[in-house]
């Protein structure tokens, strides 16, 4: 009893598929098992979009204190709308559209950089403002038309074989190679070092500022394929579509278990806490709570996590 | 580098808010020459005092190394709780609008005691205010009692009152914020914790002042905007959150150290107010509005880096 609890504080992670299994089965409970299944596969897939930019969320918050990137949203949503207007409902044009929506991101999250490197703006004002740019970038674009994904996209992007979607199989695959590139690779090893004494690992010869330029970078590519994949899965972008991943984004890293003052990464946590959390909407929904009060217990459920959770000992 | 040079520095550094408005400003009136009357700027700066008071709201948050994302929504709230009861029930109204600011209290005290990162509970409880909001008028609705459409409404002869009202706001809060021994002490819950713990001051205290100091403007805010409005809704006041943060830093408040400057935050939010203005003026279109916002926040963060990096050196 006492070695399983010790393993459970060792791995702050397990909560969120605890949290995850008890709120399916209170929902399953009281449907009476009915649609057991089809929550699980719809859960898989949103979580999929979740995951990903939780893990460029994850990535910037562990290089250190004040990192966090607030233009995910924007960047969500330019990018997905950059896909749709150049792949242009054809299927020939899909690889093309993907490639222009990354180096959108890429642009965007250079441009963050940038604002913190050589500006000195800190990362939250950076990045807000620029998502003010990319934002008003992407109403410019969009102009207000829904345009449809190509038929492939949207069929790849929906498809599911024995109720397990296939975006579902793809994004657990990226977190596996993420958590080995996190766990025992340089750049993963860089990032905590930084995150726990930037000037240390500057000391100890880490190239600082390229590790956190690729991963502004790698946060915003990221966006860039949810908002991809979104658009894809959604039957194409929409302007307000990048805006639950502001709150999605940053609460699965921290439920997650990683750590909010940086120098420590969850990859597995992100699975668990973005399965939670639309777990939990569908358990609202399912006992019938309106709109106001999906909000509120979403809200304070998210605080109560993490008021649990604890914030981080300041002495280090 | 002499002293008189860097006392310009400091100088030019304390006048950036001020000079922003100031440019902005002129090239309203050269484009749009009618707006340099009194209905011209009243109708310029009409949303300028709910977005000030919004910004010094945030500017307390900012100052005690916080950030607050759950403000717009709260003031949408407080548009609700107003609209729907002061009217009718004046008594239950302002119990519920101070039970508003308790809770603003209590998220301080919570986040100073379990060190949690202000970002993630903020925005949990930007999903709670709304929630609540949508609970309370899930439709645009209510009705601001006739005390505060008059107030919001009134007429001065020779001066806008939106200008007035800022003026008033900013002189107070600079007043008791930058000038009085406590003011001190709650700066320095964001400039130096230790420092202010060691001599005898409970951080608790001071966070819960400065969060309920934060409530209370947010109350005050969103009795301004239905005054103004004279119907609430839950989502009124939504993009509040991000003028406010861009009106505290455009008005010289950093992000670490409990650097704010209250009047500096006013400007910073009348600049936003009447920035759209001045894009309408341009033919710019609408769909930049925001992006404009991010542009001058970028530019005048632009400038102060390179006033302070020439004081360095």
């Amino acid at each position: 009893m006492n070695a399983t609890f010790r393993r459970l504080q060792q791995a702050p992670w397990i909560w969120s598929f605890i949290g995850a299994g008890a709120v399916w089965l209170a929902t399953i409970a009281f449907t009476r098992g009915l649609g057991a299944g089809e929550i699980v596969t719809a859960a898989l897939s949103f979580a999929c979009f979740t995951v990903i930019v939780g893990t460029g969320q994850m990535l910037v918050i562990t290089t250190g204190p004040g990192n966090v990137d607030l233009s995910i949203p924007a960047t969500i949503t330019l990018c997905g709308t950059v896909a749709m207007k150049v792949m242009d409902e054809q299927n020939g044009m899909i690889i093309v559209g993907i490639v222009a929506a990354l180096a959108a991101g890429a642009v965007v999250g250079a441009l963050n950089y940038g604002l913190i490197r050589f500006l000195r703006i800190p990362p939250i004002i950076a990045t807000l403002s620029m998502s003010f740019l990319v934002q008003s970038s992407a109403i410019a674009y969009n102009r207000g038309i829904r345009i449809k994904p190509p038929s492939a996209l949207d069929a790849f992007t929906t498809g599911e074989t024995l109720g397990v979607p296939w975006i579902a199989v793809l994004t657990i695959l990226f977190s596996v190679a993420v958590g080995v590139v996190v766990g025992r690779s340089y750049y993963g090893r860089a990032i905590s070092a930084i995150g726990q004494n930037a000037r240390a690992a500057w000391l100890a010869n880490i190239p600082v500022e390229r590790f956190r330029f690729l991963t502004y970078v790698a946060s915003a590519m990221l966006s860039a394929i949810c908002g991809i994949l979104l658009a894809g899965f959604s039957g194409g972008p929409a302007l307000d579509m990048g805006a639950e991943y502001l709150l999605g984004s940053i609460a699965v890293v921290v439920i997650g278990g990683t750590s909010v003052a940086g120098g420590r990464a969850s990859v597995p946590g992100i699975w668990g806490a973005a399965l939670f959390m639309f777990l939990l909407v569908t358990m609202l929904n399912t006992f019938g709570a309106s709109a106001g009060i999906r909000l509120v217990a979403t809200g304070l459920i998210i605080i109560a996590v993490i008021a649990i959770a604890g914030g981080e000992k300041e002495a280090r | 580098m002499t002293a008189a040079a860097l006392l310009n520095r400091d100088l030019l550094r304390r006048a950036l808010p001020g000079i922003t408005l100031a440019i902005l400003l002129v090239a309203i009136f050269v484009k749009q020459p009618m707006a340099m009357s009194q209905f011209g700027l009243t109708l310029i700066f009409q949303y300028a005092v709910p977005i000030a008071l919004a910004t010094i709201a945030q500017m307390f948050v900012i100052a005690v190394n916080d950030l607050d994302l759950s403000i717009g929504a709260f003031v949408g709230l407080v548009t609700c709780i107003a609209g729907l009861y002061l009217p009718t029930q004046p008594l239950l109204g302002i119990f519920l609008l101070l039970l508003c600011i308790a809770a603003y209290a209590a998220i301080g005290a919570l986040i100073h005691l379990r060190n949690l990162p202000s970002i993630v509970v903020t925005l949990g409880m930007s999903f709670v205010w709304a929630g609540l909001a949508v609970l309370l008028l899930p439709t645009p609705g209510g009705k601001a009692p006739d005390w505060l459409h008059g107030l919001m409404n009134l007429k001065v002869p020779m001066i806008p009152f939106p200008i007035i009202a800022a003026l008033v706001i900013a002189v107070l809060v600079q007043a008791a914020l930058m000038h009085s021994s406590y003011g001190v002490v709650l700066r320095g819950t964001g400039g130096n914790p230790k420092a202010v713990a060691r001599a005898g001051w409970s951080l608790l205290k001071t966070k819960m002042v400065m969060f309920g100091l934060a409530g209370t403007f947010g109350v005050l805010s969103g009795l301004s905007l239905i005054g103004l409005t004279s119907a609430a809704d839950a989502h009124i006041a939504d993009r509040y959150t991000l003028y406010s943060i861009a009106g505290v830093i455009l008005g010289g408040g950093a992000f670490i150290g409990g650097i704010v400057s209250p009047a500096g935050a006013v400007l910073g939010a009348l600049t936003l107010a009447s920035a759209g203005w001045l894009l309408g003026f341009l033919h710019i279109s609408p769909d930049w509005q925001i992006g404009a916002q991010g542009a001058i926040l970028i530019v005048v963060l632009t400038l102060r880096a390179l006033i302070s990096r020439g004081a360095v050196r």
